[in-house]
């Protein structure tokens, strides 16, 4: 009896965000459609046109990060007085999504420097580390990034390895991170290290590090498959120094606020896997009425039909997962679990529309000529970084088991 | 320093979309399609704007006619800087009818309300392609035929917006929350003096004809034939 009543106060604390909210979800607010309208205008004519060059010459499109800095959307949520838009998060989702149905590099560059950068100076920065660490970085002008993962350990994050050991008024640390999207264009970087081996995962810390730093180097740029005009690479610490009013939080803080951070951000990568998906199904359906075969356009044949079928319905459910975790976290209720499902569909929907996009499109989905093909290789990661898919399963049914607590 | 700036903003069937008449030929399919301030007004807003940035003018003002739908359009204006709007509600039969000849009225009749120095709107006949204000004067330079002509008006005056005159903003998220805040005042034409009665009757509504294959030929005989034989020489 107990488990029931339980699982009814979960539902109940799932329904009961508001009905204000769930209104949301069949019909955004205007002030939500106008942002999303003119994101979408500025990807239709800004990005898209220069999508496909840009993953060509893996350029960072530094000028489109500065017009995009100018419309507030680098910082969606940081309050006006620090230089940001002050709105939702929400917003932040839809205005990621629609950046990214664009080009999806400039996609994460953005979801990046707001989720992962702004967002734990925000929640867990003094004051004097946000008036120093913030404005400069909501602009445009430059961008953040994040180092948790290493060589050694990914997923295992509280398998930390690179040290940090305090001498005088100084920290100094040594090691080295991996896959770190957008460093060799940051100014800055959030880098956890530990600060006592033997607490595990309750001694790493976080630290303020500005780039470039004498200690700090960058290893080449990895090659990837996708988001080209990002750039990745190992971040190389070597008695690497940074004052003593850098540490973030408190000593010993750093796994929480990274878990805290990696929460909110797979909001902002579930809303670049659906601008990918909502991509490839514009690019399929607009194909089908076009492509004649049979003496008929192919979208009158129910093979195509069911596959751009199930195309939406992956993409819609997935955005309203998207919309929902957004929602809870303004609501400021809890959301890791809504987060992680919202992470998971959305870019399982992102490599499946991109899969079945190219099908549709036959040979021409193989070629560059049409964008399909990049948005393959875009769709793919979405499955791996800020918590790979299966990392969001243990997460999902940890939330769910909890829920039926014995 | 000029005190208002009028600019009016028409909502039109987005630039990207393909028009389709309807079946009856009465008109062109609207349910449902995607709607978007003229690219023209967008320009006449950015500039209205930029004048208000560099001090020149204090105020501005954003107009649509049309059904409640038009407020969206005024709500852009004034998300890109625009101060406040005016919807002059026209809606059904009348809305179907609204011509150049019922707007202009309705525009005139606003800027002698509101006492506005300038109208800036979407081109049409004279165009702009450089707009800046000297004293009391409005100084205008203007692309045609022969190249640039440089033009001093008095005003109140009223300019036409050309694609070269600005490349309009994208609005700002701060400026799109603020937007939210600011006025929009509804008005009906009758209030403004103005008569909708239409003095065109739309008979039929048909697609553009086919384009044509054009068709290649080998010398400027054959060419001179071909033309001989459309009746063209």
């Amino acid at each position: 009896m107990s488990a029931l009543i339980k699982a009814r106060k979960a539902v109940g604390l799932a329904v009961g965000c508001g009905a204000r909210s769930l209104t949301q979800l069949a019909e955004l607010p205007e002030l939500h459609q106008m942002m999303r309208q003119t994101c979408r205008d500025y990807a239709d004519r800004e990005l898209a046109p220069i999508a496909a060059q840009l993953d060509k010459s893996h350029t960072f499109p530094a000028k489109q990060v500065r017009e995009l800095g100018a419309m507030g959307v680098m910082a969606v949520e940081v309050p006006e007085s620090l230089g940001g838009a002050g709105m939702d998060y929400l917003a932040y989702s839809l205005a990621i999504e629609e950046l990214s149905r664009g080009c999806a590099s400039t996609g994460v560059i953005a979801s990046v420097n707001n989720s992962l950068y702004l967002g734990p100076v925000l929640k867990f920065g003094s004051e004097e580390q946000k008036q120093q660490w913030i404005p400069p970085f909501t602009t445009g002008e430059k961008v953040g990034c994040f180092a948790l993962s290493e060589p050694g350990n990914g997923s295992d994050a509280g398998a930390a390895s690179t040290v940090a050991r305090q001498d005088g008024g100084e920290w100094v640390l040594n090691g080295t991170k991996a896959w770190i999207t957008n460093c060799w264009d940051a100014s800055a970087s959030v880098v956890f290290a530990t600060t006592d081996k033997s607490l595990k995962h309750k001694g790493i810390s976080a630290f303020l590090v500005p780039m470039p730093h004498p200690g700090l180097s960058l290893g080449k740029k990895e090659d990837k498959l996708g988001i080209r005009a990002s750039s990745t690479a190992n971040i190389i610490l070597e008695d690497c120094r940074v004052p003593l009013g850098n540490l973030l939080g408190e000593r010993g803080m750093g796994f929480k606020i990274a878990m805290q951070t990696l929460d909110s951000g797979r909001i902002g990568i579930a809303s670049q896997a659906l601008g990918i998906a909502q991509a490839a199904l514009d690019c399929a359906a607009d194909y089908a009425h076009k492509r004649t075969a049979f003496g008929a356009p192919i979208a009158k044949m129910q093979a195509i039909q069911f596959k751009l079928a199930d195309m939406a319905v992956a993409l819609e459910s997935a955005r309203l997962l998207t919309w929902k975790a957004s929602m809870l976290r303004d609501a400021k209720k809890p959301f890791s679990k809504e987060a992680a499902m919202a992470k998971l569909a959305a870019s399982e929907a992102a490599t499946f529309c991109s899969h079945q996009a190219i099908q549709v499109l036959g040979g021409m989905g193989y070629v560059t000529d049409m964008p399909a093909e990049r948005h393959y290789r875009d769709a793919r990661i979405t499955e791996i970084y800020e918590g790979t898919s299966e990392i969001q399963r243990l997460v999902i049914a940890n939330q769910v088991l909890k829920e039926y607590q014995q | 320093m000029a005190a208002r700036v009028l600019v009016g903003v028409k909502r039109v069937i987005d630039y990207a979309v393909k028009i389709r008449v309807k079946p009856d030929n009465t008109g062109v399919v609207t349910d449902g399609v995607k709607h978007s301030m003229n690219p023209f007004c967008e320009i006449a807003v950015e500039e209205a704007v930029r004048l208000k940035e560099k001090k020149l003018v204090k105020e501005v003002v954003a107009v649509s006619c049309g059904p409640q739908q038009v407020q969206e359009t005024i709500r852009t204006a004034l998300a890109m800087g625009a101060d406040r709007g005016i919807h002059v509600e026209v809606s059904g039969k009348d809305y179907d009818t609204l011509g150049p000849l019922q707007v202009s009225k309705i525009l005139a009749a606003l800027a002698k309300k509101e006492e506005a120095s300038l109208v800036i709107l979407g081109k049409q006949g004279t165009f702009a392609s450089e707009v800046t204000i000297d004293g009391d004067k409005i100084k205008v330079i203007r692309e045609i035929d022969g190249g640039l002509e440089t033009i001093k008006i008095n005003m109140p005056a009223v300019v036409t917006a050309d694609l070269r005159l600005n490349t309009p903003r994208y609005a700002t998220l701060p400026n799109i929350m603020k937007a939210k805040k600011k006025k929009i005042a509804s008005v009906k034409p009758g209030e403004l003096g103005v008569d909708l009665t239409s003095r065109l009757e739309v008979l039929r509504v048909e697609e553009p004809a086919q384009r044509q294959a054009g068709v290649k030929v080998e010398t400027v005989e054959d060419l001179v034939g071909k033309l001989k034989e459309a009746g063209r020489i």
